[in-house]
């Protein structure tokens, strides 16, 4: 029961943070019809700048607010000098301009600060267990975790909804060409969209170091997971990426936890334990395919036509 | 047609330099750049391949490095089972790479565009997994391959010369396939549904059909670039099949010229002998690898076969 609810826990948060992430892609991809792969840096540039600042101020809140910041500005920067000339060039292009920026981002991590991780500590206050059912306690920071990224969940959904730039916003990924011709400045909002994008993305980085070293190549994973679920959710749709976090962090965490028992009822138990790691890391990747086959253009798709 | 054109006669220039390759490492001494040159040749057939589905076919693979560790592990994982031969080990690889393009291919082929790139990663990332998941030949770590493959005296691949010139075989008999496919009516039609799907569908093609079996071909060409690969290496591991390797084969072809029938072979010379100069220089070679990819994207239309066809019309 323990596990049960722990685990649940974990997926619940893992989901969650994978959204963030997702919800920057899927919202440049369906606004500037952009595929971006560095968004994986922008999320280790996110823990990076956390990790330092954290460490100049000596204050986690602190340091994770300046990293926010500073992952903002680098995406405004990143889109003004690079990103913004690939708008309306092929999907490949995009695949290798910005395949070329994660080699870049990499590497100049690794000349700043060197090859080896580094760590975030927390603060004592985020440490502790925190009761949430009787005899059941739970880490106060994943705690933490769950409860930022559902209000940012939150507020990005009343932003996108509520609000003229969200109706702006919704607007570009309908119809992009028709919010030029209305007279909007697009340029102007589409660095606003991807400076969010990348914010966002900071933000799941810097959730995560804590829990996790910050190193090199931390992005690419993750990265490739968000993809999986924008794919899913259906490109360009929040509420597709938000509900296919959840199910991907999921199943993913639960299948890590629990599959190897399961396993071991059907099979062999040496067969279950060398099965069972590869085929939980399959899971989200076989989803994927099931639901590619089944609805080609994602769960959710946002430009229905 | 013109006679003589700039990028026919840079073309002709390299492929005489890859011939002549030995010979010149034989009388310099340096027997590293033999080695160089035999993967360049092999990743430049892998190259070769994935141009024939997005240059021709219009489809675009992000998961191609899938097949250099099929075709890798094929060689790798018989070899610890004690079949040494060459003449089982090579067929098993191109037949485990088709089956594999075969079953991928029929689903990914259900999507297009950002779909389908996305799909085909997701399933070479399965491939990395599951080969992750091998702890009979080495998991994470990957398989040593203790014995070249065996074609019992016909050729031996340990003689650095020998093997060199298998891999070139291997490439020149690939490139004239891509060619005549190219140029038949099989190809053509490929090259028709990759302008217009649609309109090549109501003519009466079954566009699917046609792309799935191009998609079969290139995955089984890619296989045999992995069984060389693995015994280029004497080692294969997931690695091969990262999806970064994917992006690399991508970014081989794109440089070159996709659609080009030597842009791809062109490509993977200039970006593999830039990564080793650049790492000469400097440890951080990829700082200025990574900006320069963004650069050729920007500016580059056409890659290196598309530059020197620009430099032609003066």
């Amino acid at each position: 029961m323990l596990l049960v609810v722990e685990q649940f826990l974990n997926g619940l948060q893992f989901g969650l943070l994978l959204f963030l992430l997702a919800a920057g892609l899927t919202l440049v991809f369906g606004i500037m019809d952009l595929v971006n792969l560095a968004h994986g840096s922008l999320y280790m540039m996110g823990a990076y700048f956390a990790a330092t600042f954290a460490a100049w101020t000596g204050s986690f809140l602190l340091g994770a607010l300046m990293a926010l910041g500073a992952t903002l500005v680098l995406g405004i920067v990143l889109e003004m000098t690079a990103l913004r000339h690939l708008y309306g060039r092929d999907h490949l292009d995009h695949v290798l301009a910005t395949f070329g920026l994660i080699l870049f981002f990499n590497e100049a991590v690794r000349l700043i600060w060197g090859p080896a991780g580094l760590a975030l500590p927390l603060p004592a206050w985020l440490t502790v267990p925190v009761p949430i059912l009787p005899g059941i306690h739970y880490p106060a920071y994943r705690l933490a975790i769950i409860v930022v990224a559902l209000l940012v969940a939150l507020l990005l959904y009343l932003g996108v909804m509520r609000t003229r730039i969200g109706m702006l916003i919704r607007a570009g990924a309908s119809n992009r060409e028709m919010i030029g011709a209305l007279g909007i400045n697009i340029k102007l909002l589409y660095t606003l969209v991807f400076g969010l994008g990348a914010a966002l993305a900071g933000l799941a980085g810097l959730m995560q170091a804590p829990i996790l070293t910050v190193q090199i190549g931390m992005g690419e994973n993750i990265l490739i997971l968000a993809f999986v679920i924008i794919v899913i959710g259906g490109i360009g749709s929040i509420r597709g990426a938000f509900l296919a976090a959840i199910f991907v962090g999921m199943i993913d965490t639960l299948g890590r936890a629990f599959l190897p028992n399961l396993l071991r009822q059907v099979l062999s138990g040496a067969a279950a334990s060398t099965a069972a790691p590869a085929l939980s890391s399959m899971l989200i990747y076989l989803l994927m395919a099931i639901v590619l086959v089944v609805r080609p253009e994602g769960l959710f798709p946002a430009n229905r036509r | 047609m013109k006679a003589f054109t700039v990028s026919k006669a840079v073309t002709a220039l390299m492929l005489a330099g890859l011939v002549l390759l030995p010979l010149y490492s034989q009388l310099s001494g340096n027997i590293f750049i033999l080695t160089l040159f035999t993967r360049i040749v092999i990743l430049a057939l892998a190259a070769a391949s994935l141009n024939l589905i997005m240059g021709f076919g219009g489809m675009m693979s992000f998961g191609h490095a899938a097949y250099l560790g099929i075709g890798g592990y094929a060689v790798g994982m018989l070899a610890q089972e004690g079949v040494g031969s060459g003449f089982i080990q090579f067929p098993v690889a191109l037949a485990a790479s088709a089956t594999y393009a075969l079953v991928i291919g029929a689903l990914s082929l259900r999507t297009r565009g950002v779909y389908f790139i996305m799909i085909t990663l997701a399933f070479a990332q399965m491939a990395y997994y599951v080969a992750s998941g091998l702890a009979r030949y080495g998991g994470d770590d990957g398989l040593t391959v203790y014995k070249r493959s065996d074609f019992s005296g016909l050729i031996n691949l340990s003689n650095r010369t020998q093997f060199y010139y298998l891999c070139l075989a291997c490439l020149f008999a690939v490139i004239v396939l891509i060619w005549r496919i190219a140029n038949s009516r099989f190809g053509l039609v490929l090259q028709g549904l990759r302008s217009n799907e649609q309109r090549m569908q109501a003519i009466g093609f079954p566009a699917k059909r046609y792309q799935l079996v191009c998609f079969v071909i290139s995955g089984t060409m890619c296989g045999l670039a992995g069984a060389l690969l693995a015994n280029n290496t004497d080692f294969v591991s997931p690695a091969v099949m990262y999806w970064t390797r994917s992006g690399d084969l991508m970014v081989m072809v794109i440089l070159g010229g996709m659609g080009t029938l030597f842009g791809p072979v062109m490509g993977a010379v200039v970006f593999l002998l830039l990564e080793e100069f650049l790492s000469q220089i400097t440890e951080y070679w990829a700082l200025i690898m990574g900006p320069l990819l963004l650069l050729i994207v920007l500016f580059g239309r056409g890659g290196i076969m598309g530059l020197l066809g620009r430099l032609n019309r003066g």
